[in-house]
């Protein structure tokens, strides 16, 4: 893993995102239970906590796919919890998906051209001749989902069917879609949940890339504790729904209930 | 051998999206766009008007609904419906409009027929696959009743029957029993082709992605943006479009006289999706691969047993071709859901490495 990752490209900016005492129940399951905190612009925010501590499920909350039944979510000043989930993408809010949801009978290409969807305006007239200014158009997006191809060094699998391609690059392409929509704020769930050693380090390396390039804030969900230690600024961490600690990653590491709850018991 | 990209650079992102990126496929679709049209110099009257006018008109159906199901995977049933209401919709804007030109009509029965399939599209919001396909059912067995019962509908004709009335284009008659074969063949040929190709370029841009990102896996498309009800509306409204104006074009320059019955389920809406499952979903080739499929089995069982010294009985053959729409159907259902489309192309991936695989 790279060493010594620090803010030092990138000011960490004010709070752009508040979440305030957010609780979301399953019918007797309390998957959140009172939780707050905020997102700073261009930080990265780990949230961390045992397999079914409401990690995923905060972030179905931020973007709009899951409604909590209290509290509320700000995100640049508007109203998030109560909104629906396409806005979300409207309002520069990107994510991946622990299970992942490419389009599967679509190309990599193809795929990633649809994060740019929402840019795209021409309407359905010139769409249907192809021609003028909706093949403009679908050059110059095409030439932005080159760029992230470029980025992502996924070039050779541009044509494929995400279907058939190998898990690890199905989770880059993933985060191709994602950062094709240039978003503010990026929200990825697990993205180096079943690599192997060198995959991750790709994926890490990706990761600290557009937030130093673009100044993307993100939001991490991670098991893996060496990553989550290296690369982001805050972490917070979840227990059975509740918020158990939240500081750097040295504060943390250090916090006792944490150790209790979570590193001293699960190391895997 | 000659069939290869090698030598064929693309310099641009344009080229590299165009519909043929292969010189040779480009040069073969409209090799094959040229022999349809010059087809009527020595096809005879039978083969035009009972078989390849029906041909165009499935196709430009079955291309309807594979936008609707092959791309943006809402299922419907209701194709026949749609058809009829393009069929009828133009018949009264004929008739009760003085010098409406027929084209004009016939795309302005699109225009209403995707209207009503906007208006049974809205339940798609809520409900998927089985459940959907129930309710273009209800929409198939609805629209068909009220046009049979509703006398506005056939201009009160007692024996309920709409006949298209005679118009020209260019000053050729195009519709109607007095127009020639010839002349119908060509206005239908010449529909498929402009919206086949309309069809294309729609799939390879923003909205065709959106209609496969629901498709594909509804949630993420949503979370990146795109609206679920828009989105399958518009599909609704574009793949009934293209069934109103097929739907016009078989009453007004196939059958030139109908019922309600010529499109019930059996006659077409079951036909059509046959059609698109043989040929591929997802495939605007396919869809008229498919097409012709369906139309030219029964012919071909009908003549070539004969030919090689074989008679078997009419009843027969109707099972034979009943047991083998089926086998089919099954085949591309299970192991190969996209298609004769996907056949070809495997054929091609193959033939463009032929004769040195690796
Ligand atoms: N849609 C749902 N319906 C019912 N229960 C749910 C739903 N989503 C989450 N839960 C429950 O909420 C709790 C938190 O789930 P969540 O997926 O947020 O956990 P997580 O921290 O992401 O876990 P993991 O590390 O396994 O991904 C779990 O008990 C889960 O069973
Ligand atoms: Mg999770």
């Amino acid at each position: 893993m790279p060493e010594g990752h620090t803010a030092q490209h990138r000011q960490v900016g004010d709070v752009i995102m508040k979440v305030e005492d957010v609780s979301l129940s399953f019918g007797g399951v309390r998957a959140l239970d009172n939780v707050s905190f905020d997102v700073r612009e261009h930080e990265i925010l780990a949230i961390i906590g045992p397999n079914g501590a409401g990690k995923s499920s905060m972030l179905n909350c931020i973007n709009g796919f899951y409604h909590p039944q209290e509290g509320s979510i700000y995100y640049k000043g508007n109203r998030r919890d109560t909104a629906k989930t396409f806005e979300a993408a409207e309002e520069g809010i990107a994510r991946t998906f622990q299970n992942i949801a490419l389009f599967k009978g679509m190309s990599t290409l193809d795929n990633i051209m649809t994060g740019r969807n929402l840019k795209m305006k021409k309407h359905l007239f010139w769409q249907a001749l192809y021609f003028g200014p909706a093949l403009k158009e679908e050059m110059e997006h095409r030439a932005k989902a080159e760029e992230v191809i470029d980025f992502l060094e996924i070039e050779a699998i541009r044509k494929t069917p995400v279907g058939r391609l190998p898990y690890g690059l199905q989770k880059r392409v993933e985060l191709g879609r994602a950062l094709a929509a240039e978003p503010d704020l990026l929200l990825l769930d697990e993205p180096m949940a079943g690599m192997n050693y060198e995959e991750k380090e790709d994926m890490v390396r990706y990761i600290l890339d557009v937030n130093d390039e673009f100044g993307t804030t993100i939001i991490l969900i991670e098991h893996d504790m060496s990553v989550v230690m290296d690369i982001s600024d805050r972490v917070i961490v979840l227990d059975y729904g509740k918020k158990l600690a939240e500081g750097t990653p040295d504060e943390v590491k250090g916090n006792q209930d944490v150790i209790d709850a979570y590193l001293g018991v699960s190391h895997d | 051998m000659f069939y290869r990209e090698a030598g064929q650079f693309k310099t641009s992102y344009q080229d590299d999206q165009a519909i043929f990126p292969i010189l040779q496929d480009k040069v073969a679709v409209l090799a094959l766009v040229a022999f349809a049209y010059v087809i009527p110099f020595f096809a005879n009257e039978y083969w035009l008007q009972a078989i390849l006018i029906q041909f165009l008109v499935f196709a430009l159906a079955a291309i309807g609904l594979n936008l609707l199901m092959g791309y943006a995977g809402q299922v419907s049933l209701g194709t026949g419906a749609f058809m009829a209401v393009g069929g009828y919709a133009c018949y009264k804007l004929t008739t009760n409009i003085e010098g409406m030109n027929v084209i004009v009509a016939i795309l302005l029965s699109g225009g209403i027929t995707a209207a009503v399939g906007i208006l049974f599209g809205l339940p798609s919001l809520r409900i998927k696959g089985f459940y959907l396909a129930v309710a273009t059912l209800a929409a198939q067995f609805f629209i068909l009743w009220l046009f049979n019962k509703v006398g506005w509908f056939v201009n009160d004709n007692p024996s309920g029957t709409v006949t298209a009335p005679p118009r020209e284009v260019f000053g050729v008659l195009v519709s109607g029993a007095q127009a020639t074969p010839e002349a119908r063949y060509w206005t239908c040929l010449t529909f498929l082709v402009i919206f086949a190709w309309i069809a294309t370029n729609l799939v390879r841009g923003r909205i065709g992605r959106s209609w496969m990102a629901i498709r594909d896996m509804d949630i993420a498309a949503e979370i990146i943006g795109i609206r679920p009800l828009r989105t399958k509306l518009t599909a609704f409204a574009i793949s009934s479009f293209y069934c109103g104006v097929a739907g016009a074009l078989m009453v007004f320059c196939w059958l030139g006289s109908v019922e309600t019955e010529a499109f019930d389920l059996f006659n077409v809406s079951f036909p059509v999706l046959f059609m698109i499952i043989i040929g591929g979903l997802g495939s605007i080739g396919g869809s008229i691969l498919g097409a012709a499929f369906i139309v030219l089995m029964p012919i071909f069982l009908v003549n070539f047993p004969p030919m090689i010294g074989i008679d078997i009985a009419t009843d027969f053959q109707k099972h034979i071709e009943e047991i083998i729409f089926g086998a089919l159907i099954i085949f591309f259902l299970i192991v190969e859901p996209e298609g004769f489309a996907r056949l070809w192309q495997i054929l091609r991936e193959k033939l463009r490495t032929w004769p040195f695989p690796y």
